[in-house]
């Protein structure tokens, strides 16, 4: 047994798996006040990795940044939650809101045309190319925390704890506020929370800025570990946080933090396993089909996903 | 009595439906919808396939043939997706999978590469049945579920395809099967691009027809009473989800009827003859033509590929751009009449003054010239900003002003749908049309592939939002 591999995989799984949990909140939380599967929400985040390198690029770029290095890194993930989130709630207004009356499926085409809409304006605003984040000029491979066979790159530290810090302040927000309640309420009845003096339509509004800050820290993310981003990398993400988010439970805050974990783990042992297993006759590529073969399982066995309850039809 | 009658409960004959009908007789888009609807089904064939029958007769070019026969192709990948989307409201988002596994699975039943030659009487059945039942397990594991589900797992689905495609070795990864056998029927090859077309033209007939009396029957019914409303469907005793999963493979079927006809006339299949891009397009003509009308989406596949086609060339990409712009602003501002006139008169001032001041304050700004040589261009280059160097030697963008403009441009059509005052709307429309011109001659033009993909994604929101029943289709309200 190679220790070492284990362990690198580990961090990888919960560095890729904190990213994929935050993109599966956002989708979970308009899933959840919505009934929506918001096809966009990859491409909020893919937004959000531009908005963070722009910020990088403006700021000295990494080479050479003007200011402190970790100011930086808030300052990018800031402006690209502050920026996403408006991206998010101009989505709704203009792209979901006129469709609430509409047959189930009306909405679900318009995401898919915001999707594509999206994606396309920043090829003809940006190019094809992969952008590069230069993570290692930023901050040197060799500075990170170490213990035993342990050795953590500092970047993926603050991954998954700038994911977690968020996280864990969308479980306060959503259990402890009244916009929290009022979210809770929406989700679990439109009509009646509308009765009861709950402003539905401003409920919805900020639920798709939280949701899509969200996704937009996650971009910046993406973008500081993994190192380069393009226009199309929002399908990658927005599937596998859609993944996450079934697999844990649709609606359920930590079942798309255990969900996004889960898929992320997944898929970093089987990058790392697959080839051994099936003795080099599928590459690295085929660990998508490992988290296609988890979705399908669970969709057969446990639809509600592991945190998420029954779903009862009322009528 | 006879004024008693109107006071009699009109059983069967719902409000809103009736309140629609009467709004409906009265507008001429109505009683032309109206009309379309007491043609005869078999009138209706005969009008949409006759244009078809005689295009090889009058056309001589192999290129315009090629866009005929990838035409019929589309308009069959929309007659597929129609069926899930359509009639029964589900969404499919691995639509295209089932398109290349068509394809595919016919390169290895008639290629050099697998060394055999199936014909194309047993080949064609043969892969729709086989595609029809791998759509079938695909949808599966989303049997108890909403579409949402199903969307996902499609999508995914995909992605594995396209993945497997990429990597396996025995698809040859991107380098795709290159040496595909023509069709063969009864040991006859066709080999002219004549022959694919009517080979085509008769797959497209023959499945209209089949999915014309498919929906005209009890399954037919079914689907669109399910898609009304599950619930009280079930409770119609009903199998939802035997008959969702019908529908799911019928489409698949019908993509993979498609698959066979593609491959062989390309000669060769590539991983990226089916991505996404692909599929958002066949859903875009499902949606312009009109979800659940089977003519309207056969017109919306041959609209939306001739003009796609036509956006290939920059100079016609031009005209036909300015034409559409011309008229929707015309049929928009038509009461009263003289309000086309004025915004368009406007915004032809109002350019002229903003390139005037450019021109004095920094003519760097105008001294560009336009990307295409259609007359049009060259008149409004006297009329747009153009910046020197728009387009770097490889063909990227480099100008600003296009970006800024672009970003502008949407902020300001958004920025009109919200403005309610009609005197205010045509006001503002006078920068947003200069806006437009200059994106285009700045940003769309130099960048066609892209600029097809951003109209595309656009015409999917505002359709949605506007028109969501499409050119053809019926209009349906949620039921509460």
């Amino acid at each position: 047994m190679d220790w070492d591999k284990l362990v690198q995989l580990l961090v990888n799984g919960v560095t890729l798996g904190s990213v994929y949990a935050l993109v599966a909140l956002g989708f979970s939380m308009v899933y959840g006040i919505l009934k929506l599967l918001n096809l966009a929400h990859g491409d909020v985040l893919m937004v959000g990795a531009f908005i963070g390198w722009g910020v990088l690029g403006w700021l000295g770029g990494a080479q050479d940044p003007s200011v402190a290095v970790w100011l930086l890194i808030v300052l990018m993930v800031l402006a690209a939650m502050v920026g996403c989130g408006f991206l998010g709630v101009v989505i709704e207004r203009f792209a979901y809101r006129p469709l609430r009356r509409a047959p189930r499926i009306a909405p679900l085409i318009s995401a898919l045309g915001v999707s594509f809409f999206i994606q396309n304006s920043v090829l003809l605003l940006f190019g094809a190319d992969f952008r590069s984040y230069d993570s290692f000029d930023l901050v040197d491979v060799e500075v990170g925390i170490s213990w035993g066979p342990l050795n953590v790159w500092i970047l993926r530290v603050v991954v998954f704890a700038s994911a977690s810090a968020m996280m864990i302040a969308l479980w306060l927000l959503v259990t402890r506020t009244k916009l929290g309640k009022a979210m809770r309420a929406t989700s679990f009845d439109r009509e009646a929370a509308a009765m009861m003096g709950i402003d539905v339509d401003r409920v919805i509004v900020k639920t798709f800025f939280i949701g899509s800050a969200l996704a937009g820290a996650a971009g910046v993310l993406v973008g500081l570990v993994f190192g380069s981003i393009n226009h199309f990398m929002g399908f990658n993400y927005g599937l596998k946080g859609f993944t996450a988010a079934v697999v844990g439970g649709i609606g359920s805050i930590p079942g798309a933090m255990f969900g996004g974990l889960f898929i992320g783990l997944a898929e970093a042992f089987s990058v790392g396993y697959i080839d051994d297993l099936t003795r080099g006759r599928l590459g690295s590529a085929f660990s998508d089909l490992i988290v296609f073969l988890i979705l399908v399982a669970f969709m057969l066995v446990r639809p509600q996903g592991i945190f998420g309850k029954p779903e009862v039809k009322k009528v | 009595m006879s004024e008693q009658t109107p006071e009699q409960p009109r059983i069967g004959r719902d409000e809103w439906v009736a309140s629609a009908d009467e709004r409906r007789a009265k507008s001429i888009v109505g009683q032309a919808q109206n009309a379309l609807d007491r043609t005869p089904a078999a009138l209706k064939l005969v009008a949409l396939a006759l244009p078809f029958a005689v295009f090889p007769l009058v056309v001589e070019s192999e290129y315009l043939l090629q866009v005929g026969i990838d035409t019929l192709i589309y308009v069959l990948l929309a007659l597929g997706l129609n069926v899930a989307v359509g009639w029964v409201g589900l969404l499919d988002l691995g639509f295209v999978a089932f398109f290349g596994l068509g394809a595919y699975l016919y390169a290895a039943a008639a290629s050099e590469y697998a060394g055999r030659q199936w014909d194309a009487t047993l080949a064609i059945p043969a892969i729709a049945v086989t595609v029809a039942a791998i759509g079938f397990l695909v949808g599966l594991p989303s049997r108890r579920l909403v579409g949402d589900y199903l969307a996902i797992v499609t999508l995914f689905f995909l992605q594995i395809w396209l993945v497997v495609l990429i990597n396996a070795s025995f698809t040859r990864g991107p380098n795709g099967i290159s040496d595909i056998y023509p069709l063969e029927f009864f040991g006859r090859r066709v080999t002219s691009q004549q022959g694919y077309f009517y080979v085509a033209l008769v797959a497209f007939i023959v499945v209209i027809s089949v999915l014309y009396l498919m929906n005209r029957s009890r399954t037919g019914r079914a689907w669109r009473a399910l898609r009304e409303d599950e619930l009280a469907a079930e409770l119609m005793t009903m199998p939802v989800n035997r008959l969702k999963l019908m529908a799911f493979a019928v489409g698949a079927g019908v993509a993979g009827v498609a698959g066979v006809l593609f491959a062989p006339q390309q000669g060769a299949v590539f991983p990226a003859n089916f991505d996404i891009v692909l599929l958002i397009t066949i859903y875009a003509m499902v949606v312009l033509g009109g979800p659940g009308s089977l003519v309207g989406v056969t017109v919306g596949a041959v609209l939306i590929n001739v003009s796609l086609e036509v956006l290939r060339d920059p100079d016609d990409a031009s005209s036909l751009f300015y034409a559409v712009v011309f008229l929707a602003v015309v049929l928009l501002l038509r009461r009263p009449w003289w309000s086309s006139l004025a915004v368009l008169g406007g915004t032809v001032v109002f350019g002229l003054v903003v390139h005037e001041i450019a021109e004095q304050a920094r003519p760097s700004l105008v001294q560009g010239t336009p990307f295409g040589e259609a007359r049009i261009d060259e008149v409004v280059d006297s009329w747009v900003l153009l910046p020197a160097d728009i387009v770097s030697p490889d063909g990227l963008p480099t100008g600003w002003l296009g970006r800024v403009a672009y970003i502008g441009l949407v902020a300001a059509i958004l920025g009109l749908t919200l403005v309610r005052s009609r005197l205010w709307r045509s006001v503002a429309l006078v920068p947003t049309l200069y806006l437009v011109a200059c994106v285009w001659e700045n940003l769309l033009l130099p960048q066609p592939a892209v600029a097809r993909f951003v109209l595309i994604g656009a015409m999917l929101v505002a359709l949605m939002a506007v028109r969501p029943q499409g050119l053809f289709g019926a209009q349906r309200v949620e039921a509460v």
